[in-house]
Formats: C-alpha cells, structure tokens, sequence
C-alpha cells in the first residue's frame, strides 16, 4: 500500500513539474514562444491520433480533415457574425475586420464550440464511409478523406477557394495575443490528455484495446464494435475541432492545402509522433510529440531547404527501424513498471488446471 | 459548370475529344497501376511512392530535353573539376535512358528500406513508402524548383473532323505505352525471373522451397515496377505536365485502379484505367480544371465505398 | 420440445465445393448437442454459417425462432450466441483478468454505461469463473503466455463470462493434455447444469463427445448422415463407415 501511495505521489509530483515549467516557460523563453505554442498543438495531435492507431488499431492517415474542418467551421462562424462570407472571401483581404475585444472573444468561443460539434457530426457521418473498411484500406480511405477535403476547399469560392481566409486579429498586443494562444493550446492539450487518460481507464478502453488486438474475437463476443469505433473517432475530431479552431486564429490566416487540411506538415506527423514515442501508451504519443517537434525546429534552423527532406528520412527511420517506439522499448525492457506481471520460471504441466 | 455539360450535349465531338483525350492519358495510368498491383500482389506492399516514381521518370526525361549546364564540383562552393554544357535531346530518347536509371533506383530503394517492412503489417508499408515520397517530391523540388514543367517533344497536331485536336505525342505515346505492357507480360509469361515472380506471389514459402530467391525476386520485382513507372513518366512528361507534388495524385490514380480492379486482373487494370481516364476528363471539363484532383480522391473513395457494400453483402468487411 | 436452434436446408457451396448440403437439425435448449463427422466434412463451415461469418447459399436458420441467416456476427453474438475457436482467439497481450473483464456481456449495455469503470461485482464474477476452470493462480499473467491448453480454458472462462444462452464450441479438447480431457468435461457439464448454458459441441474426440452429448448429429460430405443419442450413433454402420473413409 505503501507502495502505491508513493508511486501516485510520484505521479503528482511529475505532473506538478510539468505544470510548473509549462507556465514559467513563455515568459522565460520569450523568443521561442511560438514553437513553444505549436509544441502544444503537436502533443494534442499526437493523443487524438493514438486513440485511434495506437489504442484502437485503426490506422488513420486522414484525421488532420478534422483539424481542417474545425478550422473552416469557426471561421465561416466568426466571419459569419458580422460580415456576409461570400462577400468578404471574395474581397480577398480588402474588407478589413475590425472587432471589439467582446465581439472578437464571443466569435472564437462560438466559433470553437460550433466547430468541435461540427467536427464531431462529420466523424459521425464519415464513419459509414471508412468503418467497413480495416487495415491498409482504411489507412488508404481517411487519407482520400484528407486529400479530398483539401481539394474540394481548394476549389469553394464561398470559403475563399485557394486563397483562404484571413481571420480576426487579437485585441490587444502582439505578446499578450501570443502568451493566450500558448495558454489556450496548452490548456487544450492537458484537457485532452487528462480525458484519455480517463478514457483508458474505463470499460471503453478496454473495448477499443480489444478492437485493437482482434476484432474478429471481440465481434465475436458480441461487443459493439462500429459504436466503438465511431465513438472513438468522434471522441479524437472533437478535440481536433477544438484545435483547428484555435490554430485558425493563431494563424490569423488559413488556407486549404499547407495550414488547414496540411497532410505533410500535420497530417503524417501526427502518425510518426505517436510511432516515435511508443504507441498505445499514454505517455508514448507526447514523448514523441516533444522529441519531434525538437527535431523538426532544429532541422528548420540548421538544414533550412533540406527540412523536408530530413523529415522524411526522420520517418521512414522511425516507421522501419523503431516501430515500437520509446514507451514500447521501455516496456519491454522494464515490463514490472508498467504493471506487467511475468512468471519467474515458465512451468511445463498444467498441473493446476488438472 | 452547366454550360460546359450543354457544349457536350450541343456539340457531341466533344466527347470524342475528352474521350480520346481519357483514353490516350488512361493508358499511362495503367501502367503505373499495373507495376503497383505487381508490387501489392507478389511482395505484399502497398507502394505510396509510386506517383512520386512517375514524377522522377518525368523530370528525367525533362532535364534531358533542355539545355543544361552539367557541373560536377563540390556542392556549395565554387570549386568546378569539369564543366560542359548538355544540349537538349528530344524526351522520347529519354526512355531507354530512364528505365535502367529506375530500375536502379529502385534496387537501392528495396535494399535500403522495403527489405525491412516486407514480413510487417500493411500499414507500415504505407508509411515507409509515404516518407519516401516526401523525400522524393522535395529532393525534386529543391533540384527543379516547384515550377509545372513540360517536356517538348516537338511533334505536331492533328485536325479530326474539324474540331477534335490530337497531338501525336499521344498517339505515339499510347501506342509506347501498349508496347511497353506487351513487353511486360510477355516477360512475366515466359522469362525465368517472370516465372520465378509469379511463384514467390502464389506462394512465398514454397518458392523457397523449390530453390528461389525470393529476396532477389522482391528486389526485381519492386525495381521492375520502378523501372514501369518511370517509363510512364516519361510519357507524362510530354503529354501532360509533371510538378515535384503531382506524385501523390498518381499514386491515388494507381490505388483507384488497383482497388476497382483488383489484383492480378490485367485486363481489369487496363479497362478501369481508360476509365479513370476519361472520367478525369470529363469531371474536370464539366465541373472545371480546380476539381480535377478532387475528382481523383473522390473517385477513390467512391471505389472503397462501393467495395464495402459489395463485401456487406457476404457478411463481410474490406481488409 | 424447444429448439434453441433450427437448421432448415442450410446450403453452402464455396465454388464448386458443396461444403453444406440440405443440412437440417435442431439444437434444444438447456442440452448438449454434439456435432461429429470426419475431416472436410463441413462441421467448421456450418458453425460459421450459423453464427454468421458468411452468407448461406439456401435454407434458414432460426435461433430462438428468430431468423438470423442474415445477420452479422456481433448482432448474433449479442441475442446471446457465442462461438469459441479452433485456434483459440484470446488477447494475447492482456492479463487473464482483463482477458474476463473484456467478456463482460454487451448487449444490454447503453451508451452511457461504455464510459463506466468495471464493476466490483464484475471483477468479483471474473475470478470466480477463473477459479471455475483453474487458472485463478495465473489470473495476473499474460494470457499469451499460458500453454494453449490454459489458453483453451481461458476462452472458455470468456464465454462463460458473457452469459450466452447457446455456447458454440469448436473441438474443444483439441490439442488439449490427454490427461486433462476428463476435467474439461466435467467443467463443460457443470457449465449446462449450473449455469443452464445450452452447449452445442463439434468434437473429433469420439470418447469425448460419447460421455458428453444427449444428442449427436453425424456430417459427411457435408450432408447429414445421421443422428441420435449416442450409444445409437455408436452402433450406427453409416458413421462407422464414413470415419473408416469407407466409401
């Protein structure tokens, strides 16, 4: 019992750690709050996109469409407020926003709130499209989705086609803009973790890890697996909504194929960020998230032109060589900290069934 | 949008332009999509870089229809041992140039990365190839600058019936294509290496039974369907236009086939090619050229939709 | 008598391989029916169809007289139709615990009660049930470290946990420790008594399925040969006949 006590003091020990160097951080790192913010971002992806892949198994390379939406949906919201849409996308920029601070603060919380319910209602809808689906397919299918939401936005005059939105400036000065979008990311990120970590916890958990291992058993057994599934993937584009709506308007500028329905920048990443630190743990998805998002500004900085291409090599290594991540490779290194009991000597008989 | 679907009613020899036009463009996506249902059928992996193979066969064929000064130095500095001005071929030499340079490149490729994920789950194929088409498309974009390129084949067009343009790189290049498929499956017939694929697909344990090398087996066969895309790029790269990110849309094209047709169904592949042709065609004449892509992923998931109803049927599910 | 299943002309072919003839047979509820017939026999291809792996081909097959030739397989599963394996499915990474937790029945479960942690009284089942079939010592390991034997119990325990009206079980005694046969019968008696599971077996094990069916049915070729209780099926010259490959 002892034991237990300290291992959740430890627990609330790291966490207090966590918090603390999270909220000194942007006023200590003031040049770098902007990485800072978009770390943030990176972790939210990489717990929405685990759910999925890594407790579930189901290996989507679309989710990013979510982002996109949501982002699409509260800026059609904001703008939508005040201004005719068609209008002001066609001005492209002419028509200048110009909100008070109540009518900039109640489009974004609107905004936020329509488009993670929006985001959820398009997983809803979607889930009849890719749920028959299983393996490589769906893999393949939710990336059609992505590609063909970028495309279709690309090509809608009414949200600005190819040349975007531009959204509402933050009321107030630059740093203070910048010190509320860290914290509003951040806070983000920590609410959506705290959630699956309760999630795991709970019967669900059971049922999607189950999924996960095999369906055809847990089908078998009678479990709902579509609702699962479905639920599941509401559960990850309710966040991701969430996200998209912020980053929009951290952006001030959204566009369909490179900010919003960004499969190389967002979309992929998501995937190596959870691959990298260990998928299907809890911690895996964010480790991962931290030491990506560190690699990819340190490339940015030292092999500017040749980012992508580092990237790229960055995943291929990760995928191939190191598939089961940092969490992975620690739990089967040490599988007594993780709660994993194995037996000592491997007994031939089956005395005991006898 | 409804005007142009009234041209095709008012003026019925449109639709023998956009389905010549589909038919011509259709032939090369069969071959992309045969060398991927090679791929998929005997080595199990599912290739995301095989638009990005087409896009490379393109630009080679491109750098060697223009003139260019080839530099061979130490990369960022002004240290040159040999300079010499390259002047510009026309792109069709550039096929017997193109497919050994694939060929090779695929070769290193299997040896560097599928070898690895060959024996692991499907979805690690896909994301190992996924990163190397991002390594692909920005190699090219850092070479070539992100710029939509043509390959000037410098043959003329034809006038049918008043109104229907063709161009007779198409032609010529439909009949390359036809050419190069017959070569293919006369290989896979009748060589030993052919022989030896089509046992390593049916069954990879007992090939290795009977003495082959399935290792060398999956290395031809993948840098065979290097080899393949790359010829067909060199045929876009006249035709139509090729750009460092034009891959992944192939790779989507080739996946649609593959889905629609299924595996080892070479005349199923050729068919549903020259579809996607033509609806490509039409789709971005009716709806306008922005959409065209959109048509691609749309058709793609249409294909995956329709396959999850038909399996429904059989109580079953896509996998 | 109630029929818990009803097989009218059930057909499946597979190409041009008639795995299933004209099949017809009655399960009735609170018994054990034993299903016999040599290799390729088609005894596989009729559980599937019963519990809804693939469509039949002909005939209907009622469960509680519902028809359900059309349903899928989590829809059965959850009217309270389960199956076990030949190759024994149990989640290999997971403890025995949370391998009974997982069992947990669903069908009556709504949309909120998904989000609730695990009952006491849910736990307390599952040890129980591991205890029923002996692996309570080994409730804390993987279960894809037990033997397959072990394996097979533990699938088993799983069914149990689920709370099925009809358990559809696939030889299993196969690949099982001779001298463990004897218990695993017991367990799978006390099952139909004290729990009232109706058991409806395939078995290679003519030993076996002797001491355990009230009722057996004999497929060959997948066509049904006979039936009857088995001391008559024991006797019966057809069987003898279609297990000797006389033909």
């Amino acid at each position: 019992m002892t034991l237990a006590m300290t291992k959740s003091q430890r627990t609330l020990g790291l966490y207090g750690l966590i918090a603390i160097a999270a909220v000194i951080a942007p006023f200590l790192f003031s040049a770098y709050i902007s990485q800072l913010t978009v770390l943030w971002v990176m972790v939210l992806f990489a717990i929405t996109w685990d759910a999925m892949g890594g407790q579930m198994g189901y290996n989507s390379l679309g989710n990013i469409f979510f982002f996109g939406a949501g982002m699409y949906i509260s800026a059609v919201v904001q703008i939508g407020l005040h201004y005719d849409v068609a209008e002001y996308t066609a001005a492209y920029g002419a028509i200048k926003v110009d909100f008070t601070p109540t009518q900039y603060y109640t489009g974004l919380v609107l905004g936020t709130i329509v488009a993670a319910v929006g985001s959820v209602l398009f997983a809803f809808l979607l889930s009849w499209v890719v749920f028959g689906l299983r393996g490589p397919y769906f893999a393949i299918g939710t990336l059609g989705i992505a590609l063909a939401a970028g495309e279709l936005v690309g090509a809608w005059e009414y949200v600005g086609a190819g040349s975007g939105i531009s959204l509402p400036v933050f009321p107030g000065e630059p740093e203070a803009g910048e010190r509320f979008f860290y914290f509003a990311f951040f806070v983000a990120a920590v609410l959506t973790f705290f959630f699956f970590r309760w999630l795991y916890q709970t019967r669900f958990g059971l049922a999607i890890n189950a999924i996960r291992d095999d369906e055809e058993k847990a089908e078998a057994m009678g479990i709902h697996t579509m609702r699962y599934k479905t639920i599941t993937w509401a559960l990850s584009a309710f966040f991701l909504g969430i996200c998209g709506s912020l980053f929009g308007n951290y952006n001030i500028f959204i566009e369909p194929l490179e900010v919003a329905f960004a499969t190389v920048v967002f979309g992929i990443p998501m995937v190596v960020m959870s691959l990298l630190g260990g998928k299907g743990t809890l911690w895996g998805p964010v480790i991962g998230a931290i030491l990506y998002h560190v690699i990819k500004e340190a490339t940015w900085k030292y092999f500017l032109g040749w980012q992508w291409v580092a990237l790229g090599l960055l995943i291929i290594i990760s995928v191939v060589f190191f598939q089961q991540g940092i969490m992975g490779w620690a739990q089967e290194k040490w599988p007594e900290l993780f709660g994993i009991e194995v037996e000592e000597a491997p007994a031939e008989g089956e005395e005991e069934a006898a | 949008m409804l005007n142009n679907i009234q041209l095709l009613i008012d003026f019925p020899v449109f639709n023998l332009q956009l389905l010549l036009d589909g038919l011509m463009i259709g032939a090369i996506f069969a071959l992309a999509a045969y060398g991927l249902a090679l791929v998929w059928g005997v080595m199990n992996v599912k290739n995301l870089a095989q638009g990005e193979f087409v896009i490379m066969g393109g630009y080679i064929a491109y750098y060697l229809s223009i003139d260019a000064v080839v530099r061979i130095g130490i990369p960022g500095t002004d240290i040159t041992f040999f300079e010499v001005m390259k002047p510009g071929v026309n792109p069709l030499w550039a096929l017997p140039v193109v497919i050994p340079i694939m060929f090779g490149f695929g070769w290193l490729m299997y040896f560097l990365i599928i070898r690895y994920v060959i024996d692991r789950d499907l979805f690690t194929s896909l994301l190992a190839t996924f990163g190397a088409a991002i390594v692909i498309q920005q190699v090219l974009n850092l070479i070539f600058g992100p710029d939509v390129q043509t390959a000037e084949s410098g043959l003329g067009t034809r006038i049918l019936f008043g109104s229907v343009t063709i161009q007779e790189i198409r032609v010529l290049s439909l009949i390359i294509a036809g050419i190069l498929a017959a070569l293919v499956v006369l290989f896979m017939k009748n060589s030993r290496m052919g022989q030896a694929i089509r046992a390593t697909a049916q069954d990879p344990r007992a090939a290795r039974v009977m003495g082959i090398d399935t290792d060398r087996v999956y290395a031809f066969t993948f840098s065979l369907n290097a080899a393949i895309c790359g010829a067909a790029g060199v045929l876009i790269s006249m035709i139509w236009v090729i750009q460092p990110f034009y891959g992944i849309a192939h790779s989507i094209r080739s996946f649609v086939i593959v889905v629609a047709a299924g595996l080892g169904n070479l005349p199923g592949v050729i068919v549903t090619a020259f579809g996607l042709g033509a609806l490509e065609q039409y789709g971005g004449f009716a709806l306008g050229a922005e959409f065209q892509q959109a048509v691609v992923v749309g058709l793609l998931i249409v294909v995956l939709v329709v396959r999850q109803i038909m399996q429904a049927r059989h109580r079953q599910v896509v996998r | 008598m109630a029929a818990m299943i009803e097989l009218r002309n059930v057909s499946k072919s597979f190409g041009g391989v008639r795995a299933n003839q004209d099949v017809s047979m009655d399960v009735p509820a609170g018994k054990i029916t034993g299903l016999i017939g040599p290799n390729g026999s088609g005894k596989t291809t009729l559980f599937n169809s019963i519990v809804g792996y693939h469509p039949i081909d002909g005939g209907s097959i009622r469960f509680e007289g519902r028809e359900i030739s059309r349903l899928k397989v989590p829809q059965i599963a959850r009217l309270g139709m389960l199956r076990t394996f030949q190759q024994t499915r149990i989640y290999g990474n997971m403890n025995c615990v949370k391998n009974m937790l997982i069992s947990v029945p669903h069908r009556s479960m709504g949309y909120f009660e998904i989000f609730y942690d695990h009952s006491p009284g849910e736990l307390e089942r599952a040890e129980r049930l591991l205890e029923f079939v002996g692996l309570y010592a080994k409730r804390k390991l993987l279960a894809g470290d037990l033997s397959f034997g072990q394996q097979k119990l533990l699938e088993f325990a799983m069914a149990l946990m689920n709370q099925p009206k009809v358990l559809l079980l696939d030889e299993p005694t196969a690949g099982i420790n001779p001298t463990l046969i004897n218990g695993l019968i017991d367990r799978l008696k006390r099952a139909n008594e004290e729990f009232g599971i109706t058991l409806f077996v395939i078995e290679h094990n003519m030993r076996v399925i002797m001491n355990l069916a009230e009722h057996i049915y004999c497929l060959a070729h997948g066509q049904m040969l006979a039936d009857g209780p088995p001391d008559q099926i024991r006797a019966d010259k057809r069987v003898i006949d279609a297990y000797l490959g006389a033909h």
